[in-house]
């Protein structure tokens, strides 16, 4: 057949570069990668190749739980972040759905910019707001401070001199868990507006209208039916925001201090550092076997999520 | 029922509330989101010497320090360089694997479907990690080449989602209609496909530019002496010290970004399809 | 086969996974003919239309143009035009470069493509368009443009996929006069797809009635209409009385079919049928006319049971055995000319034996 051995030249003409790109300079690097950790460190930093469990245990052994408590702590700010996203998220997403088609077009196009901007100038925004200098505290320690003072000095009955004594410190807020949290909460919050508002922009709210109907309040018809309907976009958008914040290195970097390190860390610790590439793949192994159980998750999330639609028909 | 006996258009105050609620929120999140980038934008003009003291005066001088910033510059070349010629790689490699993807059943297609959105779904650190490993191995010495490769590397899954979205929404009778009116397969593509798929690869690429110019874990990993590119730069100067230059750097980025992505909304938009909130 | 055809089809298969979308088709279409394929949605028409167009190729039989077998040969390779359902115009040329595109690929001249396209336009009555998009234009002025893109070419076979689809009923009327008068005055094969029995019946030199990738029937509109050759045809195209029975006595000159048991009706030997078989018998409701008395034996006693006053016409359902009611469709002349029946009147239902089609399928 003339027709099909031509196209199937043109076929493996359109694919092969991506093909080849992909294969070399992505898929053997991660097997590279898989192999690596369960090799040895050599002498002088290079590689032994002997195949060993050691990297593994060493990362997650309890009895020196070192490396466990970071695991344990990034998966922590992950899930806060994740949460905290979807608190603020979920009514945002409702709000931009009940707006009129142009406005919500507009609102969309306003979410997404500083989404699109750069992550590190962002971040570092947040440095200039947090730090002990930073804008936050200038309003405390000064003008809060100050107007406290002045006030407290010309109507003394005011109970303010617990205000007055508070505003003299500054607030820790630079370099420890919350900042990070504001931080990976602020880079990701988009994504997990974006699946909420998908979800909630498909729901029928004649359904609504029939529990109503029904005699349910506002509140009863959000918890039992639109809620509920909205849940995978809220799966979706949690997924999004979880997976990167596990493998979060700018943000605890930047924004966090030396008793917030996370698993991102840790892992650039070892490439520059300690140059013990061993261990900082098995750890990279640890954290993607992570994220590929989470993206499932969500693959698997969407998929049923449009199977039940189809069974509801 | 209550509502019954309002008048048309009232409202019960339990519903009046509730959306006031809700719209108050939704304007304190967006104002959330802004400030920082306004705060930014504010301080870049204090003529205060520390980056985040009380207001201290309007002033140009941190744009003009960053005008003959020299290691500003070449860091600004390196990521004007390294984008472009990624760039163009990765859109036309990506624009073709697309094509193939949209057009073509072949065996282990759904494999090579999940290799595609790889590069899209993995942390950034962990390909940095992969590649690293990869260029330590094979001995590659690490410059501008190996970052070039790696934005390769990612952008082509990138580049191949947006003009695989448009090619989806694209009438396929069309082509059929320019082979039924004598075009072969070549002429066909040249003449009515690529003409209307234009937008998308344009939007591909806008995309792969600006995830190439901003990216920071991979280039940093990657990177070798002489190819430190803007984030880089940037990453070095806020880990020295806080000083307002970087304030005027982040906002000229900051209206950069903005303006690229308003490009790319009306490019998407014009050529008749719909919004890619990548 | 003496005749030349311009397109034909023998034994052409084609398969979609699990799906027999075309089934062992054979037929030819003659040239300058007005042709249409017709049936439901589903019945393998477009998929056929789509075989000779050189959009899909067949798995089994061979297509043929104008003798010469097309195999596998792609559609620019092909010297037939397509109008496609949706109309396909390039939204990116102007209405002169759809029209000319056909003439550019075969490298015709810039002088000559200009000519022909202006003449071509004022054919299809759109004088003066070339330099509008197609978004600018209304439903049936693409269409038309559709169809001069496809004409320009010359081709000796014109596809059209239910070109008129997509326009209003008027226009729609309007337009099947416009193609028919088209088609005799350029005298092109005309292959012309639709699910519309009455399109098909108004524009059609021939029509193929398909159905589950079959062929049922081909034959001129009045054949497919006066005599159809089974139940599916003579229920799809119009509406059909359908009285289910079973040969109750055969002889040489007549075969008495009892209906449901109960009513025997009585025709000329004409078919091949055994005693016992069961069989159909279809009757147009507009070939039965009611009275008062009888005006012949073999006329049926039936009671009214329903009116349905329609304006043009008045269907009454008639009921002449327990078991068996017809409906039966009178014009509505009105007046002196006509005559009314009323609820449960006992009358008679004349009918002949020329109208009847006895179909054992």
């Amino acid at each position: 057949m003339n027709q099909s051995k031509a196209s199937t030249w043109r076929l493996l003409f359109l694919i092969s570069p991506s093909l080849f790109w992909l294969v070399v300079f992505f898929a053997i690097p991660l097997l590279l990668v898989l192999a690596m950790s369960f090799g040895q460190r050599g002498i002088y930093g290079g590689v032994e190749w002997k195949f060993t469990l050691d990297n593994f245990f060493r990362f997650l052994n309890p009895s020196d739980p070192l490396y466990l408590r970071i695991f344990y702590r990034t998966v922590y700010i992950a899930i806060i972040t994740t949460v905290v996203s979807f608190l603020i998220g979920y009514p945002m997403a409702f709000w931009i759905a009940v707006q009129p088609p142009k406005r919500r077009n507009a609102l969309i196009l306003l979410l997404m910019v500083p989404f699109w901007t750069n992550f590190l100038v962002r971040t570092y925004a947040w440095i200039l707001i947090l730090r002990e200098q930073g804008v936050i505290n200038n309003l405390w320690t000064e003008t809060i401070h100050q107007l406290a003072l002045h006030i407290g000095a010309t109507l003394p009955w005011l109970p303010l001199e617990g205000l007055v004594r508070v505003t003299a410190t500054p607030l820790p807020l630079f370099g420890t868990d919350l900042a990070i949290i504001i931080g990976l909460v602020y880079g990701w919050l988009p994504d997990m507006v974006l699946p909420c508002y998908a979800a909630i922009e498909r729901f029928d709210f004649s359904l609504v209208e029939a529990a109503e109907d029904l005699y349910a309040n506002r509140v009863q018809a959000f918890i039992r039916v639109i809620f509920p309907l909205t849940l995978p976009g809220v799966v979706a958008g949690s997924i999004l925001v979880f997976i990167p914040s596990l493998g979060a290195y700018v943000t605890p970097d930047l924004l966090g201090g030396a008793k917030s390190v996370m698993i991102g860390n840790v892992i650039y610790a070892q490439f520059m550092n300690a140059r013990d590439y061993p261990f900082g793949a098995a750890i990279s192994f640890v954290l993607m076997t992570l994220m590929l159980i989470g993206t499932l998750i969500y693959f698997r999330s969407t998929v049923a999520k449009q199977k039940g639609e189809r069974r509801a028909i | 029922m209550p509502s019954d006996t309002l008048a048309p258009g009232a409202r019960p105050i339990s519903r009046r509330l509730g959306s006031l609620l809700l719209g108050g929120h939704g304007l304190l999140s967006y104002a959330f989101l802004y400030a920082p980038i306004v705060i930014l934008i504010i301080f870049s003009f204090n003529a205060s010497k520390f980056a985040s003291a009380a207001w201290k005066g309007f002033t140009f001088k941190w744009y003009l320090e960053l005008l003959n910033d020299a290691a500003l510059g070449a860091a600004l070349r390196n990521s004007l360089y390294i984008g472009i010629a990624s760039t163009l790689v990765s859109t036309i490699f990506g624009t073709m694997v697309a094509l193939a993807m949209e057009r073509y059943n072949f065996w282990g297609k759904l494999a090579f479907d999940a290799l595609l959105y790889l590069p899209i779904i993995i942390p950034d650190i962990a390909m940095a990690v992969m590649l690293l490993l990869f260029f330590v191995l094979t001995k590659m010495p690490l410059g501008r080449y190996t970052v070039i490769i790696s934005h390769i590397a990612f952008n082509i899954s990138f580049v191949a989602v947006v003009v695989r979205a448009r090619l989806a929404q694209f009438d396929i009778s069309l082509e059929e209609a320019a082979q039924d009116l004598y075009a072969d397969e070549w002429q066909t593509f040249r003449r009515v496909t690529l003409p209307l798929l234009m937008p998308g690869i344009l939007a591909g690429a806008l995309l792969a530019f600006t995830l190439s110019l901003d990216d920071f874990v991979i280039t940093f990993f990657t990177a070798g002496p002489g190819a430190t590119t803007l984030p880089l730069r940037i990453y070095s100067m806020v880990k020295l010290g806080v000083t307002p230059e970087i304030n005027a750097l982040s906002a000229v980025m900051l209206v950069t970004s903005f303006c690229l992505v308003l490009l790319s909304f009306f490019l998407q938009r014009g050529g008749g399809g719909t919004v890619e909130p990548l | 086969m003496n005749e030349r055809f311009a397109v034909e089809l023998r034994q052409v298969t084609k398969q979609f996974d699990e799906v027999t979308a075309v089934d062992g088709v054979s037929l030819g279409i003659r040239d300058g003919e007005f042709f249409s394929l017709l049936g439901p949605s589903g019945c393998g028409k477009t998929t056929t239309l789509r075989l000779i167009g050189g959009f899909e190729m067949p798995t089994g039989g061979d297509v043929l143009i104008e003798g010469k077998p097309q195999g596998f040969t792609p559609p620019y390779k092909r010297p037939v035009n397509t109008v496609f359902q949706n109309y396909a115009l390039f939204p990116h040329m102007n209405v002169f470069e759809n029209v000319a595109f056909g003439l550019q690929m075969q490298k015709v001249a810039r002088e000559e493509i200009r000519k022909r396209v202006k003449e071509m336009l004022e054919l299809v009555q759109l004088p003066g368009m070339e330099y509008r998009k197609p978004n600018q234009l209304s439903g049936g002025q693409q269409q038309r443009v559709a169809l001069a893109r496809a004409l320009i070419n010359h081709p000796k076979v014109l596809l059209l996929d239910e070109p008129l689809g997509a326009l209003d009923l008027k226009l729609r009327k309007a337009m099947q006069l416009e193609l028919k008068a088209l088609q005799q005055r350029v005298g092109i094969t005309f292959i012309y797809v639709t699910h519309d029995q009455e399109e098909a019946l108004t524009m059609s030199d021939r029509i193929a009635v398909m159905h589950k990738g079959k062929v049922l029937q081909l034959g001129a509109p009045e054949e497919i209409y006066e005599k159809p050759t089974n139940r599916f045809v003579a229920d799809f195209i119009g509406e059909t009385n359908f009285l289910e029975g079973r040969v109750a006595n055969i002889n040489a000159s007549w075969v008495e079919v009892l209906i449901n048991e109960s009513l025997p009706i009585r025709l000329p030997a004409a078919r091949q049928v055994v005693q016992g078989q069961k069989v159909t018998l279809a009757i147009r409701p507009e070939k039965l006319s009611l009275a008062k008395t009888a005006l012949q034996a073999s006329d049926l006693r039936g009671e009214v049971q329903e009116i349905i006053y329609i304006g043009t016409d008045i269907r009454y359902l008639v009921r002449i055995s327990p078991q068996t009611t017809i409906i039966v469709r009178e014009q509505n002349r009105g007046g002196a000319l006509g005559e009314r029946f009323q609820h449960g009147e006992q009358i008679y239902v004349h009918w002949s034996t020329e109208h009847v089609n006895l179909l054992t399928e």
